[in-house]
């Protein structure tokens, strides 16, 4: 299963001294989970004082990978070298003492205490027995100073912005003497003037001798900051190039394994029987707003547009731009204001259960936390929320939902095919065609589909689209909100971006090209 | 479709449901030796004696199905709360609430009607009783999110302060801490059909309390409100995701949990004593929770736990000439913390080794 | 009764709630359900009534009471950190086994079922109940540091700053080292010392050791800590003024002005209040009563 070693890809330019021992060598790293194997024959070469994007698709294993270089997961195989130093499974204490710091993609602050006290945490400067608050705070001052991190030292990290979090997460790795720093997509959720300053630090960490590993699946940032480039697919490193001379073609086409502009073309088959706009929208949705959770600002703010019937409308954006709180105020899980019309009914004071019984179908962003109840069989999980159309008086009809269950294992190649079995025991896409079938098998006008097709296999994807194409097809309206652009492109007729909770731009899909639409989805641009 | 095999999912789930309380009596069994030792008496003859008292003779049998049946309705009152995953600790309180209301129905009730006329009445009083003390913490949490926990701990309290209020300074029996007798309603013990129970205290409400975990059964594994139930239980997201009303489930819940736990209080109040005593409901609730507990929260396992538990008990009695009865308040705290502990080790185990097999 | 005696009986009752309050929050802090409060300090009575008749002296009952106490929070600890069960399940089963296990050695110690032979106390006996016998007693002393020293603990330590971290985000915590089960064991410990200190000071105060003398008084200290929402100056005022209601009680016995029953309810209905949110909400450590995967 291991890949072919690329020993061919070409090395970093070098004198003609023996190089140095490289900043970190992984070789061969194995991890699964349970079923899942995350890593598998995983590879990568780091030099020192470069800063190195570690790319990849969602569910590549590059966050695995780097969780294993920090210590906090052993690896089932493989070794790892820090500083030409043997470091196979080490613990995240030997792994800070050794330098190798780790900013994680979900912050790992204790929001109750304050910034210093999470720099400082599990290092403490002490006077005696006591804290040494004030050397804390200055410690943070200093640092600060010396990188332009600013962040206010004594406040509670419960009321930092996101972007002001990231920079303790940083600064905690800098004030533990971290020379090698992992960032675990950092710029998910920074706002563009945020980033520039991010790219700004870690040029000067860099300089100062530092080396940095970026992992991301954003292309233009591979190419703005990084000095090489080593790419990942399903767990295991397919290449490894230099950013100069690498195109982000070259770069796509290692991360997807096939022509992405080829996969593109060949993917979009055009509208169903009726063009975009031709009848009356089945879905329109006006000024529709959702709270923030964390922040003042709304995370949906003021969204309006409509689908038609047989129309797919995509919604591209960079993940953490308010399409989970859209989608989940569209579904009724969220409370929002604004006006959802399907058809003639405004579903805003419906629960769950009404919309779905006024036609509304939802695949759920994330099959394990929504979609399914994992301890309930094949079969229960195939009638979850339709619950109420399989009884028989008060209790279940055993009979029909069964019956149900054979009917949807056969038609969606449900494995295994024994309904009573608990969802829990299948693979992630054998659990995905369980919501799909259920969502798509019910009498629905309207389907929404976050995600579709995440963490699942290549075949279970082509026959996940096919599935949302049939529905367009249909005369149904589908509104698909997907974190990877080609499968936006793919299916869509027309595609909308989201940024910072609102819709920038709505574009018919002739004019949606990955650079029209990056452009909107990193804010670099906004339609009027 | 195959034959289920050994290896089948469904056996798995049997193994982990399963072994857990095995271990935990095992090692029950092991520190109930211990301390029989320690008290300088044979651990085969103590555990023989207990047997002996217990099943082994009408009257010590009947004391078991008299504690039992307590115990299944406590017991059936923990599990159904954590199958909608919530705990109720409340249990002790609420059979005390039960019974108590159902006293006081039974103080107004004239003289004369018959026992089965007047039983609706009762069952409806002590499952009101327990259900208001029940629907209190499930409305604080649906309401305020206030934790279950501490609120049914915490009302436990309340409640049995506010019974013993009312029982001491309104309508006990002077010099007593008990109600007067039923008017009417009163019902038989076991003893009046079968001889050999007799001068024991179990009673034709077991009856009841069977009838009660079918009931059970039936609502969580085949009605669509216990399919919802059960969903929330396990997942709460996915459940809202279906079109539940989680805020909704909880609270009737936790009232129906606690009408349960009500109900138990006929068992002392009807079938026993015919009044209320203050502290006829002491340590029923936590037994409650061990007995959901090893019982996995499903009505069948809850009745033999139930067994179990009031065989330790009664047990508790009959070697007190050899070994302190207080050995078995010792072996039941053990075999709670030997399934709390075993059930997550177990699983872990048992799917350590099945992997390596694969 | 004037406001000097008062406040010394107040002081009386208050000193094992604010022992096991401290210890509450220690162990509720680290993210550690403190439901087997009440079986530490009961656990630490009786280790206090056999120490004390056994060596004849009031500190040795001491010393025995922190060994129990800390034994039965290890067990504790163990069975919900190391084998992971669940907390409030192990919690009240450490409650009931302390029951069963001190009912037992009762038995095969002092031959009896209700209580122990009289030990040696502190206190001179027929000495008043003013502060002047009050403060003879160490134990007394120990409590009116204890929750200064709790909160010097847990808000100026190294010590105090991990066991804040592990109770709200031990994930965070474990990926900057910090050794989550150790500071959760630690915090767990202190918590059975203190709560088995508060069981000396009942039996020690008393001169003997009586079946379930605890009677609850774990649960109070619970509630003053969750009332004091997990914060140890507070939780320590909740404790004086739950023990100054039980005073008015005792003071009122026999007028019948309020039945004590009511009086019984005050710390567990104030309890429940703060935790519906009426007068500001508590709001608990984010990871109190969590199993954690490390």
């Amino acid at each position: 299963m291991t890949p072919p070693r690329t020993n061919q890809t070409p090395r970093m330019p070098d004198s003609t001294l023996p190089a140095p021992s490289p900043a970190i060598r992984l070789r061969g790293i194995d991890k699964s989970f349970g079923a899942v194997r995350a890593n598998r024959g995983a590879e990568l070469e780091v030099v020192r004082g470069e800063i190195h994007a570690l790319v990849g698709e969602n569910g590549a294993g590059k966050s695995t990978l780097m969780r294993i270089l920090s210590g906090m997961y052993t690896p089932d195989a493989g070794s790892m070298e820090v500083e030409g130093r043997d470091v196979t499974g080490w613990s995240t204490a030997e792994a800070i003492a050794a330098g190798v710091g780790m900013v994680h993609q979900h912050f790992m602050l204790v929001p109750t205490l304050t910034v210093a006290e999470n720099v400082v945490l599990g290092s403490e400067i002490t006077r005696g027995l006591v804290l040494d608050r004030a050397a804390a705070e200055k410690a943070v001052h200093d640092l600060s100073a010396r990188t332009g991190l600013l962040v206010p030292a004594d406040r509670l990290v419960s009321e930092l912005s996101v972007g002001e979090a990231q920079r303790v997460e940083i600064l905690k790795t800098l004030y533990r003497g971290a020379r090698i720093l992992v960032l675990d997509e950092p710029t998910a959720v920074l706002s563009p003037f945020e980033v520039r300053e991010l790219w700004q630090v870690l040029r000067g960490l860099r300089d100062a001798g530092g080396t940095v590993v970026l992992i991301t699946h954003k292309l233009d940032e591979v190419i703005e900051v990084s000095d090489a480039i080593t790419v990942m697919r399903q767990g295991s490193t397919v290449t490894r190039m230099p950013t100069s001379g690498a195109t982000p073609q070259a770069i796509a086409r290692a991360m997807v394994g096939r022509d992405v502009a080829l996969a593109l073309d060949a993917g979009y088959t055009g509208g169903g029987a009726l063009a975009p706009g031709a009848t009356e929208a089945l879905l329109q949705v006006r000024d529709l707003s959702v709270a923030g959770r964390r922040s003042a600002a709304a995370a949906v703010d003021r969204v309006s547009f409509s689908i038609a019937p047989g129309e797919i409308l995509g919604i591209a954006g960079v993940e953490g731009n308010g399409q989970t709180e859209l989608v989940e105020a569209l579904a009724g899980l969220s409370a929002a204001s604004g006006a959802i019309l399907l058809g003639e009914h405004d579903l805003v004071p419906l629960g769950v259960r009404e919309r779905g019984d006024l036609g509304l179908s939802h695949i759920p962003e994330d099959r394990h936390e929504r979609g399914l109840v994992l301890d309930y069989s094949i079969a229960d999980n195939l009638v979850l929320g339709q619950q109420h159309r399989f009884t028989k008086g008060a209790t279940l009809d055993r009979a029909r939902i069964l019956d149900n269950a054979r009917r949807l294992i056969a038609a969606y190649d449900i494995r295994p095919t024994d309904p009573s079995v608990a969802a829990r025991a299948l693979s992630g896409g054998n659990q995905q065609k369980i919501v799909i079938a259920r969502e798509m098998s019910r009498d629905f006008r309207v389907l929404l589909a976050a995600q579709p097709t995440r963490g699942v296999d290549v075949g279970a994807i082509e026959f996940i689209h096919a599935r949302l194409r049939e529905a367009r097809d249909q005369g149904k309206a589908v509104l698909l909100v997907s974190a990877d652009l080609a499968e936006v492109l793919a299916l869509s007729d027309r595609v909308a971006v989201m940024y910072g909770g609102r819709i920038v731009a709505v574009l018919p899909r002739a004019e949606a090209t990955p650079d029209t639409l990056g452009a909107y989805m990193t804010g670099a641009e906004r339609a009027a | 479709m195959s034959a289920v095999t050994a290896k089948s999912p469904r056996w798995a789930a049997i193994e982990e449901a399963v072994l857990p309380p095995l271990v935990a009596l095992l090692l029950a069994m092991v520190v109930g030796d211990v301390l029989i030792l320690t008290f300088g008496q044979s651990p085969g003859a103590v555990f023989k004696l207990l047997l002996e008292g217990t099943w082994g003779n009408a009257y010590g049998f009947g004391q078991v199905l008299y504690k039992a049946t307590t115990l299944v309705f406590t017991g059936l009152a923990v599990g159904l709360g954590l199958r909608a995953g919530l705990f109720n600790i409340g249990a002790e309180s609420q059979l005390a609430a039960g019974g108590f209301v159902a006293a006081m129905v039974g103080l107004l009730l004239p003289a004369g009607v018959p026992a089965l006329l007047c039983l609706p009445i009762f069952i409806l009083a002590a499952a009101l009783g327990g259900g208001v003390v029940g629907a209190v913490p499930g409305v604080l949490k649906a309401r305020f999110g206030a934790h279950e926990v501490i609120v049914t701990i915490m009302l436990n309290f309340i409640v049995l302060a506010l019974l013993n209020y009312l029982t001491s300074n309104k309508v006990h029996v002077p010099d007593t801490l008990h109600t007067a007798e039923l008017k009417s309603g009163a019902l038989p013990r076991l003893g009046d059909f079968a001889e050999p129970f007799h001068g024991s205290a179990a009673n034709v409400v077991i009856l009841l309390a069977i009838l009660s975990a079918v009931g059970l059964g039936w609502f969580l594994f085949r009605t669509r409100s216990g399919f919802e139930l059960r969903a929330v239980g396990l997942q709460p997201k996915s459940a809202e995701y279906a079109g539940v009303n989680v805020p909704s489930v909880t609270w009737r819940a936790l009232a129906m949990s606690g009408a349960i736990a009500g109900l138990g209080g006929l068992n002392y109040v009807l079938g026993y004593k015919h009044y209320y005593e203050e502290g006829f409901a002491t340590g029923a609730g936590f037994l409650g929770i061990a007995v959901a507990l090893v019982g996995r929260s499903h009505p069948i396992g809850i009745v033999l736990a139930a067994l179990l538990f009031a065989t330790l008990s009664q047990g508790g009695l009959a070697v007190n000439a050899l070994v302190p009865k207080q050995m078995v308040d010792v072996l039941q705290a053990v075999v709670i913390i030997a399934v709390a502990t075993s059930v997550p080790e177990v699983r872990r185990l048992l799917r350590g080794a099945r992997r390596s097999a694969e | 009764m004037n406001v000097l005696d008062f406040a010394a009986q107040t002081l009386r009752i208050a000193v094992p709630y604010l022992l096991a309050a401290a210890g509450g929050v220690l162990s509720e802090r680290a993210g550690l359900v403190g439901l087997s409060l009440e079986g530490y300090m009961l656990g630490g009575a009786f280790c206090a009534a056999v120490g004390s008749y056994a060596a004849g002296s009031p500190w040795a009952g001491v010393a025995a009471a922190v060994a129990g106490g800390a034994l039965l929070a290890y067990l504790y600890a163990v069975s919900s950190i190391r084998f992971r069960g669940d907390q409030v399940v192990v919690g009240i089963a450490i409650n009931l086994l302390a029951v069963g296990l001190t009912r037992f050695f009762l038995r095969l110690i002092f031959d009896s079922s209700s209580n122990s032979p009289r030990i040696p106390g502190f206190t001179v006996k027929g000495s008043g109940t003013g502060f002047g016998a009050l403060l003879q007693n160490p134990l007394v002393w120990v409590g009116l540091v204890v929750i200064p020293l709790t909160a010097w603990l847990l808000y100026r330590t190294p010590f105090g700053l991990r066991v804040r971290a592990v109770g709200e985000h031990p994930v965070a915590a474990a990926s900057v080292g910090v050794p989550v089960a150790r500071v959760r064991y630690l915090a767990v410990l202190l918590s059975g010392v203190l709560a088995g200190l508060a069981g000396a000071y009942l039996a020690l105060d008393q001169h003997q050791f009586t079946d379930s003398m605890t009677n609850g008084r774990g649960f109070i200290a619970l509630a003053a800590t969750i009332f004091g929402r997990w914060d140890p100056v507070r939780a320590g005022l909740a404790c004086l003024l739950f023990a100054a209601a039980e005073t008015l009680q005792i003071q009122l016995q026999g007028t019948n002005v309020i039945p004590s029953q009511f009086v019984e309810m005050i710390p567990y209905v104030l309890t429940i209040i703060a935790l519906a949110g009426v007068v500001g909400r508590a709001v608990q450590p984010a990871a109190l009563g969590k199993t954690t995967t490390e």
